[in-house]
């Protein structure tokens, strides 16, 4: 409407037209944007910033910044490689007196410990130790405590955690460390990350394939039905997706369990029990189940617009079965496909709960470790890094998906 | 010869072979989908305290365990209380939004319905870490925040809105998109006011994509447990939250009694939405 342009005719009120119905135009959009205002102004409050908030916290030194401003001070032009001096103890010093005094040494503890394992306690010891000191020197009654303060690797640690921003945590992320030159590789019993984000991918791949084996020639079969018969079809599909996911995790907990009905029936058939709860087969077991609404109804929504007449055109024409579904059906279908694959892989990627119930300590997924980081450990850091790498993979994968399939056409049941 | 299954009397032996293959596969996928959600229903029944069948022992001792014990009775209240707020709150935001998304003008559309629905797409563990240092400090200025948001309902309650107004904003969209805008303006123009033309003609119309929203948003936050794991407390315990503590802690056929609740639920949400379907393909019907 905006694109009518007729010079010269005014509006009542000597306004030119087209400058009138800009105006409308423009009303009229600002009307559907405060519409949509509400929730979005909620969605980016209570949602988008705190995203943004955790992935900042993945480059923060929280628990240390301004805690060791005068050892960040004396230890300013340090070279690097040799023990520093008895200024930049007497510095340490007296920052793990401040912090004594505001019961913050434990969390710098904490912090440097996490990288240098071993040192909460020698800081401890030496905070307690230094409190009561009035001058030096410094030097000797730290290395005479304990000798890990002659540790260079110690204070370059101490250096890095004085600063503001990190990389510590997104290094550890990607199984990497900053070394004497450069960055290098974890030794491998720290190196865990990489290892976890495979299996994720792979666990999540799996399960994708899987639904789509099984979910594929149901939805054809939904699709192809007369409609009384494939409503009451559709109730098996629809019940699971309904109920909820504790209730379906519940039940794949009892399936599974050695003393439970599948293996009853795994010895009445073979004569033996094989163990399925907390394993690797259990999980993808029970994620294949909770994830194939997912994959099997956007597929179905395709195949209901295909007309049947398309197969029997192709028949007529003298294509055999195969070729007629293979060369004419199912390329109508792959829309479908792309769509219900990429739902499932990318909700596969986030699960935590299933994998926490009927999955072993191997089974664990990334958003594990991101709520073991959070709750049992309470290392922020560490947590959000995890979590802002997660959120890039999910994110261009969701980017993915509106380029593919197109956010409008996500279809709910 | 084997039977035709539906296929035209000219249909291969390998054909129909295939066929039945077909249905059979098809049946076992059927099974695999149904089975493991009524295999707990029989179980809930046993009286003894193992996961197995019941062996004639039935009983009801642990319905009267799920409905009577004071952590499942608390948990059932809070899963009630913090799913109806939350389906309140994000039907009437979702709803609006819906309505402002669907007007033909609406500029950069495809990136607000982009980050408008990305709640449901973000991992929920992530969604609650971020959301946990949220509510840690919600004005986000000084060290002693002036109040917190963890381990209250309305936090929860916040939290569970965000997760479930995308099913909201997609389900309404889906049904705005057959409707006829020119129906606002014939409104407007035999002088209703905006309000009445809500009420009187667009509510009407979308009203069966409106409530399934709103059950889709009560599932949500109904079956939700991360994110009560994360920023919940003792208080806010909800029914999923209880079961899955069920599983971790103390395993007592309790949680299957309460898994047979939740599927008896389940079915009757899913009764609901196919009425729905079905009068909004009647509603439509009648339009066209």
């Amino acid at each position: 409407m905006a694109a009518v342009d007729v010079p010269g005719i005014l509006t009542i009120d000597g306004v030119p037209l087209k400058a009138k119905l800009a105006r409308a135009d423009r009303t009229r959009k600002l009307r559907a944007l405060g519409l949509v205002l509400p929730l979005f102004a909620f969605i980016l409050l209570t949602f988008l910033i705190p995203l943004a908030v955790m992935t900042f916290k993945s480059v923060k030194n929280d628990e240390t910044f301004g805690r060791l401003d005068r050892t960040k001070e004396a230890l300013a032009d340090w070279d690097q490689q040799t023990i520093p001096g008895e200024a930049a103890f007497a510095a340490l010093a007296q920052d793990l007196q401040d912090a004594q005094k505001m019961r913050q040494a434990g969390e710098i503890a904490k912090r440097v410990n996490y990288e240098f394992a071993g040192a909460q306690s020698k800081f401890k010891a030496i905070a307690r130790k230094v409190e009561k000191m009035q001058a030096g020197p410094y030097k000797e009654v730290f290395v005479a405590t304990d000798k890990v303060w002659s540790d260079i690797r110690l204070w370059r640690i101490i250096h890095s955690a004085s600063q503001r921003f990190t990389s510590y945590y997104w290094l550890s992320a990607l199984d990497l460390r900053e070394g004497a030159d450069g960055i290098e590789r974890a030794p491998a019993d720290q190196a865990v990350f990489v290892d976890v984000y495979g299996r994720t991918f792979w666990i999540g791949g799996i399960v994708t394939i899987l639904t789509l084996i099984l979910g594929f020639p149901v939805a054809y079969l939904l699709a192809t039905q007369p409609v009384h018969r494939a409503s009451i079809l559709m109730i098996f599909v629809m019940l699971p997706f309904w109920t909820s996911l504790l209730v379906r995790t519940t039940a794949w907990f009892v399936l599974l369990r050695t003393e439970g009905p599948l293996n009853d029936l795994a010895e009445l058939i073979v004569g033996m029990r094989f163990d399925m709860i907390f394993t690797r087969f259990g999980t993808i077991l029970a994620m294949t189940h909770i994830q194939l609404p997912f994959t099997l109804l956007p597929i179905y929504s395709v195949m209901k617009t295909i007309p049947p007449s398309h197969i029997r055109a192709a028949r007529s024409l003298g294509a055999g079965p195969f070729h007629a579904f293979w060369r004419v059906y199912y390329p109508q279908t792959v829309p479908g496909i792309a769509a219900g694959c990429l739902l499932t892989f990318i909700l596969s990627l986030g699960y935590y709960i299933t994998p926490a119930l009927v999955g072993g300590p191997r089974d664990q997924m990334v958003s594990y470790y991101i709520s073991y980081y959070m709750n049992n450990v309470i290392n922020f850091g560490q947590a959000s890094a995890l979590g802002a790498t997660l959120l890039i993979i999910t994110m261009v994968l969701y980017w993915l998906y509106n380029r593919l399939v197109g956010i409008d056409n996500m279809k709910l049941g | 010869m084997l039977p035709l299954l539906g296929l035209p009397p000219y249909a291969s032996t390998m054909e129909r072979a295939w066929r039945l293959f077909f249905f059979v596969f098809c049946g076992a996928v059927l099974l695999f989908l149904i089975s493991p959600i009524l295999i707990v229903i029989p179980i809930s029944f046993n009286d003894t305290s193992f996961l197995s069948f019941p062996q004639g022992n039935w009983s009801l001792r642990w319905y009267e365990e799920f409905f009577q014990s004071e952590r499942w009775n608390q948990a059932i209240k809070n899963s009630i209380i913090i799913a109806f707020f939350s389906t309140i709150l994000s039907t009437t935001l979702g709803t609006i939004a819906a309505l402002g998304l669907s007007r033909p003008y609406f500029p950069a559309r495809a990136l607000i319905m982009a980050v408008l629905i990305s709640p449901m797409i973000v991992p929920v563990v992530i969604t609650a870490a971020a959301v946990y240092f949220f509510y840690a400090n919600p004005l986000g200025i000084g060290d002693e925040p002036l109040f917190v948001l963890n381990n209250t309902h309305l936090g929860v309650i916040m939290a569970h809105t965000l997760l479930a107004t995308p099913f909201v904003v997609i389900t309404v969209t889906a049904t705005l998109t057959g409707f006829d805008q020119s129906m606002i303006r014939a409104g407007a123009s035999l002088g209703a006011t905006p309000t009445t033309v809500f009420r009187r003609v667009i509510l009407p119309l979308i009203s069966p994509g409106v409530i399934s929203g709103a059950l889709f948003a009560f599932v949500t936050s109904w079956d939700e447990v991360v994110l009560v794991l994360f920023i919940g407390g003792t208080d806010q315990r909800t029914l999923p939250r209880q079961m899955f503590s069920g599983i971790r802690e103390m395993i007592s056929p309790t949680i299957t009694a309460a898994a047979t609740v939740l599927v008896a639920v389940a079915v009757l949400m899913l009764l609901v939405v196919e009425l729905l379907r079905r009068r909004s393909e009647r509603l439509r019907g009648i339009r066209t």
